[in-house]
């Protein structure tokens, strides 16, 4: 629901704070390999649904393959998945009603659209259909990993934490306040409101095009490069007086906060 | 011959004759129903008339049988037989031979009838014969009596209004006939020429255009809305045929290149290090197509019509102020001041994701083309309030782009010739073109002495006044501010 609610957010107006996201669960770090998700792939073209079942199961994931909407729905029903990919079109029943038979069922398993149709009132409708996220065609694997990811380890929003951590970094979202070695941290509005997000996805790697999706509620293409000059003056303000990095660069994907190696 | 014959044809297979047929038609129609009724009414009118005489005249004539006897009635009906007028008379004893009167003998059509009707008569001083009513009077067994009026006149009266109905309703089918033909035939001429515009249309001159009469109404309103259509037909047709030449040259270059980058890995002797450089730069190229391919497709979907789905309430002042706030880091590392003027409270409906875009593109096209780290260079921002349009503007201190080229750089897919060797789509500027039509706004390319100055208007419409209690996310949104 948390990337859904504060994408549905943005077409409301003027609230460019993402809504509360995802729990970081303070012992995440090194986790990965026991983090394994259940993936449903819903694509009606063999080629994508393989390569996307070759390339989770590369990455610690498994993934079942549904080949059209009727096939994907009675399987995403029996409620064992933690994230569905669900292309919009597909024979038999479209992914959008899919998805909206499942959230009927009450079915709140993470969602996200696929699709080559791309455009602003396209995503909205994604959104509005009960999807959580959605990524246009054709995509880099690493952004789809990205997703999935995030929505595959997002638990609900009563659970989110008023306090992360991240090594000796701490964001306290009561009081605004961020601490690295009880030093404490002047961040810039739009600087605390990144920094939250990635230490909300803590261990995760967050694309660029999430960063400007959920930190800005920009769903546009900034054309040239925009978000790595904000990434390191932030990283400037927490990492730059410190021994350990805790922000690093993931090479063709985009950043990750942890602590610990890259 | 022939072809007047062909000509009244075809006139008369038409719809606007057809009508004008059915509307006389159906004219005649009710007149004879009125008429016919008319006539009916008048002829009963004048039978009782006629009848009530014959009745009161036969009352008289029995009184007189009775206080006179029969000499006495053979007296009084000789007396008025010899009257001129209309009075018709027969009396005859029970063996039938006439005692008196003007008639020579009971009318053949009366004989029988106990209840007397019309007959016809040969009077003296006429040749044709005239018409009459009769009946016959019940005086005893011994006599017969038949009292009558020639109605002669009332016939010819009836005749007369007979004819005159005719006559009128034959001119009247024939007048209408010839005015529904006319009137095709002026309808048949301007269809004719709208026909043969449209064939020749079709035929693939694109430029013709429908003739008007100048006389306004109808089929001028027609004719203007047809030429209307086919002027924006043939505006998307060369815009289209525009477009593909454009994506041949910009698709296929990006594509040509990408397939030499592959190429240029295989035939490298180093082996899987080249590959793995080659790889990814395929994919680096194929991103760029994808980015070009996407601004096209969202060009195409902007021009076919509004996206109702995505319209949002938002200050643009705020929006715009944010957006190049994004971009504030990136053109100081560029080497530019960037300065951002936005009005604050300046709510407008519109596509908030597109008009970040617009804007994304002007701040991105001036950090492209115009060069920074110079003494002055600068780029401005700014949201404001033309009177009563929202507008916004990005300006910078660069070349510029010269007068007689700013129409030509709105265009999809035009790069000026400066600029081909720049990265980039080409499709900037007409998105945001685009974005402003989206808006029923516009965009004008002005000079920034020196430089470019981009101004985005969006139409008044899109103004509004403050987001209303209903609205209450985006009150809930500045509220979070």
């Amino acid at each position: 629901m948390t990337s859904s609610s504060s994408s549905v957010n943005h077409t409301a107006g003027l609230s460019r704070r993402p809504a509360a996201g995802p729990l970081n669960r303070e012992s995440r770090e090194g986790q990965d390999q026991n983090n394994a998700m259940r993936v449903l792939v819903i694509e009606d073209d063999k080629e994508t649904a393989q390569f996307l079942q070759k390339s989770l199961k590369e990455n610690g994931h498994t993934a079942d393959l549904a080949a059209d909407g009727e096939a994907g729905l009675s399987l995403a029903s029996d409620g064992t998945y933690d994230v569905l990919i669900v292309d919009r079109m597909l024979p038999h029943l479209d992914g959008l009603s899919v998805i909206k038979s499942l959230r009927a069922q009450g079915d709140r398993t993470p969602a996200l659209i696929l699709s080559a149709l791309g455009e602003v009132d396209d995503r909205v409708k994604g959104l509005r259909a009960g999807g959580d996220d959605y990524l246009t065609k054709p995509y880099a694997y690493s952004e789809l990993l990205a997703r999935v990811e995030a929505l595959g380890r997002r638990t609900a929003p009563e659970e989110q934490q008023t306090r992360y951590a991240v090594g000796d970094l701490v964001l306290d979202r009561l009081s605004h306040r961020v601490t690295r070695g009880g030093e404490h941290i002047l961040l810039q509005p739009r600087e605390y409101r990144l920094l939250e997000y990635l230490m909300q996805h803590a261990g995760q790697v967050v694309t660029r095009t999430m960063l400007l999706e959920h930190v800005w509620d920009y769903h546009f293409d900034p054309q040239t490069n925009v978000i790595d000059v904000h990434v390191s003056r932030l990283r400037a303000k927490i990492d730059k007086n410190f021994d350990k990095p805790l922000l690093h660069t993931v090479r063709g994907a985009g950043y990750t906060i942890r602590d610990g190696p890259a | 011959m022939t072809a007047l014959l062909e000509r009244v044809a075809k006139a008369a297979s038409t719809t606007a004759f057809g009508l004008s047929a059915a509307a006389v038609a159906f004219f005649l129609f009710a007149a004879a129903i009125v008429v016919g009724f008319l006539f009916w009414q008048t002829n009963n009118l004048l039978t009782h008339q006629v009848l009530g005489v014959l009745t009161a005249e036969a009352r008289i004539l029995s009184s007189e049988m009775k206080v006179g006897g029969r000499a006495k009635l053979a007296e009084t009906v000789g007396a008025m037989s010899r009257l001129q007028g209309t009075g018709l008379y027969y009396l005859a004893d029970d063996s039938g031979a006439k005692i008196a009167g003007n008639l020579n003998r009971i009318p053949p059509e009366l004989t029988n009838d106990p209840h007397g009707g019309v007959f016809s008569y040969q009077p003296a001083g006429d040749n044709a014969p005239h018409l009459a009513v009769a009946i016959p009077v019940n005086l005893g067994a011994d006599v017969r009596l038949i009292v009558g009026r020639d109605i002669e006149d009332q016939r010819a009266f009836a005749d007369s209004i007979r004819w005159a109905f005719l006559v009128g309703f034959g001119v009247l089918s024939i007048a209408g006939l010839l005015g529904g033909l006319a009137v095709s035939r002026l309808i048949l001429n301007r269809m004719d020429a709208i026909t043969s515009t449209s064939r020749s249309i079709m035929d693939g001159d694109l430029a013709r255009r429908i003739p008007m009469s100048g006389r306004g109404g109808e089929l001028d309103a027609l004719a203007q809305n047809l030429n209307q259509m086919l002027d924006r037909i043939e505006g998307l047709m060369s815009g289209l045929r525009e477009v593909s030449d454009n994506i041949a040259h910009d698709l296929k270059t990006p594509l040509n290149r990408l397939r030499n980058a592959a190429e240029a890995a295989l035939r490298d002797p180093r082996g899987g290090e080249a590959y793995r450089e080659g790889l990814e730069r395929t994919i680096e190229r194929a991103d760029e197509l994808i980015k070009t391919f996407n601004a096209l497709l969202l060009i195409a979907r902007l021009e076919a019509g509004p996206l109702e789905e995505s319209i949002e309430t938002f200050d643009l002042g705020r929006f715009v102020e944010d957006v190049a706030e994004l971009y504030s880091p990136a053109t100081e590392e560029a080497g530019f001041a960037l300065s951002i003027e936005a009005e604050k409270g300046v709510f407008v409906r519109a596509n908030r994701q597109l008009i970040g875009q617009a804007v994304a593109n002007l701040i991105d096209n001036a950090i492209k083309y115009s060069r920074g780290g110079e003494p002055g260079s600068a780029i401005t921002v700014r949201a404001y309030r033309d009177n009563s349009t929202p507008a916004i503007s990005v300006g910078d201190h660069g070349p510029g782009i010269a007068p007689e080229n700013r129409e030509r750089a709105l265009k999809r897919f035009v790069r000026l010739e400066a600029s081909r060797t720049l990265p980039g789509t080409g499709l900037g500027l007409s998105l945001v073109a685009a974005v402003a039509r989206l808006h029923h706004g516009e965009v004008r390319l002005e000079d920034n002495f020196p430089g470019l100055k981009v101004v985005v208007l969006l139409s008044p419409k899109c103004l509004v006044a403050a987001p209303g209690a209903d609205d209450s996310d985006v009150a809930a949104g500045i509220a979070a501010q």
